[in-house]
């Protein structure tokens, strides 16, 4: 294992720990492309994919319509016609929800990832998503007997609510459930999330057993995942939560790196690893939290982009991280055109087309890569 | 994002709704077999542009564009038909979608469903009043009731009321009709008593609860028959064998929008479930 010797030898210069965990790392990853390629093909991607999902959909905008729309929202000039209103009111919002989803999964795919050093580890792993999910569905199920007397425009506000704080509850449980006197203990972290897994789902088959024909309709569609709700007070909202989450991941990068040689060997770098932990698991919480709440459950994206990246990129973090977003914000906006246009004038499940496509495309990347994952 | 209110630059047909809201709506979008029915009762379906798809029913409401599902609707998918008013149950939905759809400026009109007479009585009326046919809705409405009230008085008319079990079987573990269901309301018109009595809405049923009971005749939709595989495989199934009804086989199937619709062909739904229930259990 000469790459293995590399990296020892590349611990042992007197470079600062950074550098040396980085340069260690890509000796063991074998990296592939150029960052700044990667980063171009990704953001690349991710505009072309904005570009499709803006100007398909059930209803049918002309390039000359889309541009005069364009044009007046940049001008501030009075639009015209219900084009205007369908591109401004309900297809952007939903663009700005699918890409700041995508991102967000994607994000906290590849932080969790990186956090547990484990291929496998996805939002849904942990139970964040089941969390989510759960308490969404009880303020569907029992929403009524709760909060009768709030009003009506507070609308989904309170279902949001709930699904965000199921999300944090959990993992500040799985959290606490994983602190040792030798610090977190990642293995106990995943067992406790095989768990809540296990209870949620418990939860959602009772719920969806007293629920009524109309509030299992909306559970299942919940489960499904759908960007279908998206409203710019929403959307805005989840885009703020990923913007933070990215800022967090930002820091990350460098910890991450180093947390992948090992967690004494992270130590032995002076890397402040509790607090690494501690901070990814609550930026992984935060974007799962908010982009659950508001577009149900998207399946498969914190899976497929980071591995997609990985592939190309190796596992810098400094580049999976961005990429990974850049990803993740293209597939579901490509999934949601799908979703959109496939059976026009209705509309899929997104939740199932992300899985369609993610899982073959997930199984034959394992295929053609077994051994470099 | 202020200056992007909805009101200012609305559908031309929904602001001029505001004012005058009796004008009818030029292009309609359905939601709800039973309304789609009323409209096309009422000779209005050129203002048809789209349905749901529970509007299965005269066989020319399944050629309209079909917006999906009506719990399940998608907001662009609505627009892009260009609808000035979208008329549904209550059930419509979701929420935000039919909100989104009204920010847009297309009147939205939801009949509650009550599960009585009276609700037949507002679709057809709501109909006649959204597609500007009201006194074509109003001879249609003397028509039903007469029909009505004959079939109610043949109802009253008949001797001994069976115990009957209305069960909803699409797929998955099968379940009963308690209290407060379109299937119980229609078991009480039809001169039944439903069997079971101890619950609202729909539950699981087990073999003794059912043996309990004691139904004289078993209510299924034919498209639940089906999903149990036919009815020689529903009489196989062993907790029916407890059932007076097993006996006699006394089984009544019958097209689900049609049985539970509560559209405009309610009286001879009533009339014929009546019929069937009685000769089965005479």
């Amino acid at each position: 294992m000469p790459s293995t010797a590399f990296a020892m030898a590349a611990l042992n210069t007197r470079l600062p720990w950074w550098q040396r965990a980085s340069r260690a790392l890509q000796a063991l990853g074998q990296r592939r492309l150029p960052a700044r390629w990667v980063l171009g093909l990704t953001g690349a991607l991710a505009l072309l994919a904005l570009g499709i999902a803006s100007t398909q959909g059930a209803y049918a905008l002309s390039p000359r319509e889309l541009l005069q729309v364009l044009l007046s929202a940049l001008t501030g000039a009075e639009p015209a016609g219900s084009g205007h209103l369908v591109f401004m009111h309900i297809r952007l919002p939903r663009l700005l929800l699918g890409a700041a989803a995508g991102a967000g999964l994607a994000l906290a795919g590849a932080l969790m990832q990186g956090l547990f050093r484990n291929p496998l580890a996805d939002p849904g792993l942990v139970g964040v998503s089941s969390g989510a999910a759960l308490a969404a569905a009880t303020a569907i199920v029992l929403g009524g007997l709760w909060w009768p007397s709030l009003p009506r425009s507070l609308g989904s506000w309170p279902l949001l609510g709930m699904a965000f704080a199921g999300g944090l509850v959990v993992t500040l449980a799985i959290y606490m459930l994983a602190q040792s006197a030798s610090g977190t203990r990642v293995g106990l972290m995943l067992l406790a999330g095989v768990a809540v897994n296990a209870l949620a789902m418990a939860g959602l088959g009772y719920l969806s057993f007293v629920s009524t024909d109309e509030q299992l309709r909306n559970l299942q569609m919940w489960l499904m995942g759908s960007l279908g709700g998206a409203r710019w007070g929403t959307a805005l909202v989840v885009a703020l939560a990923v913007c933070v989450a990215a800022a967090g991941a930002g820091w990350l990068a460098r910890p991450l790196n180093a947390l992948a040689l090992g967690e004494a060997q992270a130590r032995l770098l002076g890397v402040p690893v509790e607090r690494t932990k501690r901070l990814a698991i609550g930026v992984s919480a935060l974007a799962v939290g908010a982009v659950t709440a508001a577009t149900g459950v998207i399946g498969f994206i914190g899976l497929v982009a980071p591995h997609g990246v990985r592939l190309l990129a190796g596992p810098d973090h400094r580049v999976v991280l961005p990429a990974s977003a850049l990803l993740g914000a293209a597939l579901v906006l490509l999934a949601d055109t799908v979703a959109r246009t496939a059976v026009k004038p209705a509309e899929l499940p997104l939740g199932v087309l992300t899985a369609v496509l993610g899982a073959p495309l997930f199984l034959v990347m394992l295929r053609q890569f077994k051994g470099r994952v | 994002m202020g200056a992007l209110g909805a009101s200012a630059w609305a559908f031309p047909l929904a602001a001029s709704a505001q004012t005058t809201p009796a004008r009818a709506a030029q292009r309609l979008v359905v939601l709800g077999g039973a309304l789609t029915e009323v409209v096309y009762l009422l000779g209005a379906q050129a203002q048809l542009v789209g349905t749901d798809t529970t509007s299965l029913f005269p066989e020319a409401a399944q050629r309209t564009p079909k917006v999906g599902y009506m719990r399940q609707l998608s907001a662009e998918g609505l627009l892009s038909l260009r609808p000035d008013c979208l008329l549904g149950t209550e059930e419509a939905g979701p929420r935000v979608v039919l909100d989104q759809v009204r920010s847009a400026g297309v009147r939205i009109e939801l009949v509650p469903a009550s599960h009585n007479w009276a609700e037949v009585q507002r679709k057809v009326a709501v109909v006649g009043q959204v597609v500007g046919r009201e006194s074509v809705a109003q001879a249609l409405l003397v028509r039903l009731d007469a029909d009505w009230a004959r079939v109610q008085q043949q109802v009253a008319a008949a001797p001994r009321k069976p115990r009957a079990l209305f069960i909803l079987s699409h797929g998955g573990s099968p379940m009963v009709a308690g209290t407060g269901t379109a299937a119980d309301a229609l078991i009480r018109y039809a001169g039944g008593v439903n069997a079971v009595t101890g619950f609202a809405g729909y539950r699981p049923w087990t073999a003794e609860a059912l043996a309990e009971a004691a139904p004289d005749v078993l209510l299924n939709t034919t498209q639940g028959i089906e999903a149990m595989g036919g009815e020689e495989a529903f009489w196989q199934r062993p907790e029916l064998a407890l059932t007076p009804a097993f006996a006699r086989k006394a089984l009544v199937a019958m097209e689900a929008n049609h049985l539970l619709g509560f559209g405009p062909r309610l009286p001879g739904v009533v009339q014929a479930l009546h019929t069937r229930m009685r000769s089965l259990v005479a």
